[in-house]
C-alpha cells in the first residue's frame, strides 16, 4: 500500500514532448512508472520512449484509460492544462510547474475539489510511492521501500532528508511534495489522514517551512485524529519578516508564518521537530 | 511586488474608487494647481511612516516648501523618499477599514473590514475585524457585501458607498493578481461619500506577465536585490557575512538555520535552483561577490541534477573569475564523490556534513 499513487496508477503526461517531458517520462518508466501517455497539442501520434502522444487529454484517457495526470507545461499554460486533465475525468493531477500565479491556483484547486480529483502542487517535485510508481521529477535513485511516510514543502530538502532515511535503512511508503507555493491543493492534513490509513505506514515526517499556518493546523489535526508517530523538520528558523525566502509561500507575513510558532505548536501536539534535517533518521530510530 | 501608494491610487482610478485630489510633487516650487490646505505624504513601501515623519500638513506656501524638502530624501526605515504625494485635505466624518488578501489555509480571498480604520490593523482586537471569505469559484456576491456593511453599522447611504467600495476592490483584486488590497483608512466624508484616503496594493509576481501597464519597480528591493531578480535568481540580501548558496529554497533556508546554530550569521540567501547551466552558476557567483561575503558557503543536493555537473560550473567559475574570500562546500547525493575532487582541486575546502560546514563557516566569519 501507500498513498495517492501506487499500481493503478497509469500516467498520463501534460507538456511530454518538451526537454523536461522527455527526460523525466524516461525517468519515471525507470522507477516502474506506468506511463501511458503524454499530451502535447498538435503532436499526437508522435511517441516519447514508445509512449504514445495525443492532442488532448480526453482522447488520452478515452484510449489509454490513464487516471493520473502529470502537468509540466510552462506556468502560462498550467490553469487550461489542469482544467482539462479535471474534465476529461482524471482523478489525480500532479503540477510541478513553478511561477504559476496564485490566482489561477485558487481558482484550479477548487475546481478540483469540486471534481472530488486530488490535486499535488503546484510548484511541487511530485510524488512517489517506492517499488510502485513515481509521478514527478523526484530522483529515484534516493527511494528505498518501507514504512516511512513523508510529506513535504520542499523539494531537495526533501530529497536530503528521504536520502538520509534510506542510508539508514528506513524506507518509504510514499514521499509527497505539496508544493512551495502559498496556495497548494493537497495539504499535510489530507497526507496523514491518508498515512494514517495507510497500513504500510508506520511512522510519518512532515517537512514544513516559514509561511501560512499549515503546520499549526497539521499539529491540531495530529493532537485529535492521528495515532501513528509524527516528525518534522522546519526550515526557515533564521528568516526575517516580509523576504520571500525563494518559495512564494515562505514568507513570515503580518507576524505570522514564523517557525518559532510552528516548531511550538508541533511540540505540544508530541511531535518531535529534529535541528538538522538529517536527525530526522536518528529521532526515528530512537523511538520507533 | 508593492506598489507606491500613489501607483496603487491610479487602480483605484481605474475602478472608479474615489481618492483625494492629488499628485506627485517634483520639487517644492511645484504646488501651483494646489488647493490648500493639503498634505505631503512619503512615497515608501513600507508602514508607519506618519510616526516617523512622513507625512506632514502644509497650510501655506512656505509651509509646503519647508516640509516638502524635510520630507524628500529623508530616511524611512531603510528606505530613502524620493517621491512626495500631495493630496488636498478632505473633511472626514468616519474612518474605516478595508481590505482583501489571501487567505492560505481556506484557499479564498477574504474581505476584512473595520470601524476602527486609521490604526495599524494588527493593534486592532479580533472581535472589531469583520471577515467574509469568497469562494473564488463564485465572486463577491450582495450577500457577502451585506454581511460586512451590516456589522458596520452605518448609516444606510454610507452602507450603499461601502457595499460598491468593496465590489470594486473585488474586481481589482481578482483583475490585478492582487495578494493585498488594503484601504486604511477608507473615509466617509462629510457630505456622505466613500473615499480612499491611502492605498496599500501588492501584485503577484508570477502574474505581472499579463498586467504590462503595471510598471515594475521592485521598491522592496535592493540594487543587488533586483539584479538577481532580472536574472530569474533567488537573492535576498541580510544583516550577516556568510554568503549561502545552495539548491532549492528549503534546502538554503536549512542551511541559514544550521548556521545560526553555530552562531554564524548568513548574509546573503542564493537558491541556484535546479539549474547546473555554468552561465547560470557563473552569474550566481558574480552576484555574490558583488555583495561581498566573509565567507562563502556552497551546500548542495545532487539529484536530478548531478553534484559533478554542478561541482564542473563551480569549478570553471572560480578559475575564470577568481574569488576573494574562502569557500566551503559541502556536497551530497548523486556522484558525490567525483564532485567534492573536483571542489578540492578548485581550491575549495570540502566538509562532510552540513553541520561541520556550517561550523567551519562560522568560525572563519568570526561569529557575530
Amino acid at each position: 500500500m501507500s498513498i495517492f499513487v501506487n499500481n493503478d496508477t497509469k500516467v498520463v503526461v501534460q507538456g511530454a514532448t518538451g526537454h523536461q517531458g522527455v527526460f523525466h517520462i524516461g525517468e519515471m518508466l525507470n522507477f516502474g512508472t506506468k506511463v501511458v501517455a503524454g499530451v502535447t497539442p498538435g503532436k499526437a501520434g508522435q511517441n516519447v520512449h514508445s509512449v504514445p502522444i495525443f492532442n488532448d487529454v480526453k482522447d488520452a484517457v478515452t484510449k489509454t484509460k490513464a487516471n493520473t495526470s502529470l502537468i509540466l507545461v510552462p506556468a502560462k499554460f498550467a490553469k487550461d492544462a489542469v482544467f482539462e486533465a479535471l474534465d476529461a475525468g482524471v482523478k489525480t493531477v500532479v503540477v510541478i510547474t513553478e511561477n504559476i500565479p496564485f490566482h489561477d491556483a485558487m481558482e484550479f484547486v477548487h475546481y478540483a475539489k469540486y471534481k472530488n480529483a486530488v490535486l499535488i502542487g503546484p510548484n511541487c517535485p511530485g510524488i512517489a510511492s517506492p517499488g510502485q510508481s513515481k509521478v514527478g521529477i523526484l530522483p529515484g535513485e534516493i527511494f528505498l521501500k518501507g514504512n516511512v511516510g513523508v510529506a513535504s514543502r520542499s523539494g531537495t530538502l526533501t530529497y536530503e532528508i528521504v536520502n538520509s532515511l534510506s542510508e539508514k535503512g528506513m524506507g518509504q511508503s510514499t514521499c509527497i511534495g505539496l508544493g512551495g507555493d502559498p496556495i497548494t491543493g493537497t495539504s499535510f492534513i489530507d497526507s496523514l489522514d491518508a498515512f494514517e490509513k495507510d497500513k504500510d505506514t508506520k511512522a510519518v515526517v512532515l517537512v514544513g517551512e516559514i509561511g501560512g499556518t499549515a503546520e499549526e493546523e497539521a499539529a491540531e489535526h495530529i493532537t485529535e485524529y492521528i495515532s501513528k508517530p509524527v516528525f518534522a523538520f522546519i526550515a526557515g528558523r533564521t528568516a526575517p519578516s516580509g523576504k520571500r525566502m525563494g518559495h512564494a509561500g515562505a514568507i513570515i507575513a503580518r507576524g505570522k508564518g514564523t517557525a518559532e510558532s510552528k516548531i511550538k505548536t508541533f511540540k505540544k501536539a508530541n511531535v518531535q521537530v529534529a535541528e538538522f534535517p538529517t536527525d530526522i533518521a536518528d529521532l526515528i530510530e530512537e523511538s520507533v | 511586488m508593492k506598489l507606491f501608494e500613489y501607483r496603487g491610487k491610479e487602480l483605484f482610478g481605474k475602478y472608479d474608487i474615489a481618492v483625494p485630489n492629488g499628485r506627485l510633487v517634483k520639487n517644492k516650487n511645484d504646488f501651483s494647481d494646489l488647493h490648500f490646505p493639503f498634505v505631503l505624504k512619503a512615497q515608501v513601501p513600507i508602514g508607519g511612516r506618519g510616526k516617523a515623519g512622513g507625512i506632514k500638513s502644509a497650510e501655506n506656501l512656505k509651509d509646503a516648501k519647508e516640509k516638502f524638502s524635510q520630507i524628500m530624501g529623508m530616511d524611512i526605515k531603510g528606505f530613502t523618499v524620493g517621491k512626495v504625494l500631495a493630496e488636498e485635505k478632505v473633511k472626514i466624518k468616519k474612518e474605516l477599514y478595508l481590505s482583501i488578501t489571501l487567505d492560505r489555509s481556506k484557499k479564498m480571498p477574504l474581505i476584512m473590514a473595520s470601524r476602527e480604520g486609521g490604526m495599524d490593523i494588527e493593534s486592532v482586537s479580533d472581535n472589531k475585524i469583520f471577515k467574509e471569505h469568497v469562494n473564488p469559484l463564485i465572486g463577491v456576491q450582495s450577500f457577502h457585501i451585506r454581511g460586512i456593511v451590516s456589522k458596520l453599522k452605518l448609516e444606510k447611504e454610507e452602507g450603499k458607498e461601502v457595499g460598491k467600495v468593496i465590489s470594486k476592490i473585488y474586481k481589482m483584486f481578482r483583475e490585478y493578481d492582487c495578494e493585498l488590497v488594503e484601504i486604511n483608512p477608507l473615509i466617509i466624508t462629510k457630505k456622505g461619500h466613500a473615499m480612499a484616503l491611502d492605498s496599500k496594493v501588492n501584485i503577484n509576481d508570477d502574474a505581472l506577465y499579463r498586467h504590462p501597464d503595471i510598471v515594475s519597480e521592485n521598491i522592496e528591493l535592493t540594487p543587488l536585490e533586483k539584479e538577481a531578480k532580472e536574472k530569474g535568481i533567488a537573492f535576498i540580501q541580510l544583516e550577516g557575512n556568510i554568503g549561502v548558496i545552495a539548491n532549492g529554497a528549503g534546502l538554503t533556508m536549512a542551511t541559514l538555520d544550521a548556521l545560526t546554530h553555530f552562531e554564524g550569521n548568513a548574509g546573503v540567501f542564493l537558491d541556484l535552483g535546479g539549474t547546473d547551466d555554468p552561465e547560470k552558476v557563473k552569474q550566481a557567483f558574480g552576484l555574490m561577490k558583488k555583495a561581498k561575503p566573509k565567507v562563502i558557503f556552497l551546500n548542495l543536493f545532487g539529484g536530478i541534477t548531478k553534484c559533478d555537473t554542478v561541482a564542473k560550473g563551480v569549478k570553471a567559475v572560480i578559475t575564470q573569475e577568481g574569488i576573494e574570500c574562502p569557500v566551503i562546500t559541502r556536497i551530497k547525493g548523486c556522484n558525490e564523490d567525483i564532485a567534492k575532487d573536483i571542489l578540492k582541486d578548485a581550491g575549495l575546502i570540502t566538509a562532510s556534513t552540513l553541520q561541520d560546514a556550517a561550523q567551519k563557516s562560522s568560525e572563519m566569519a568570526g561569529g557575530k
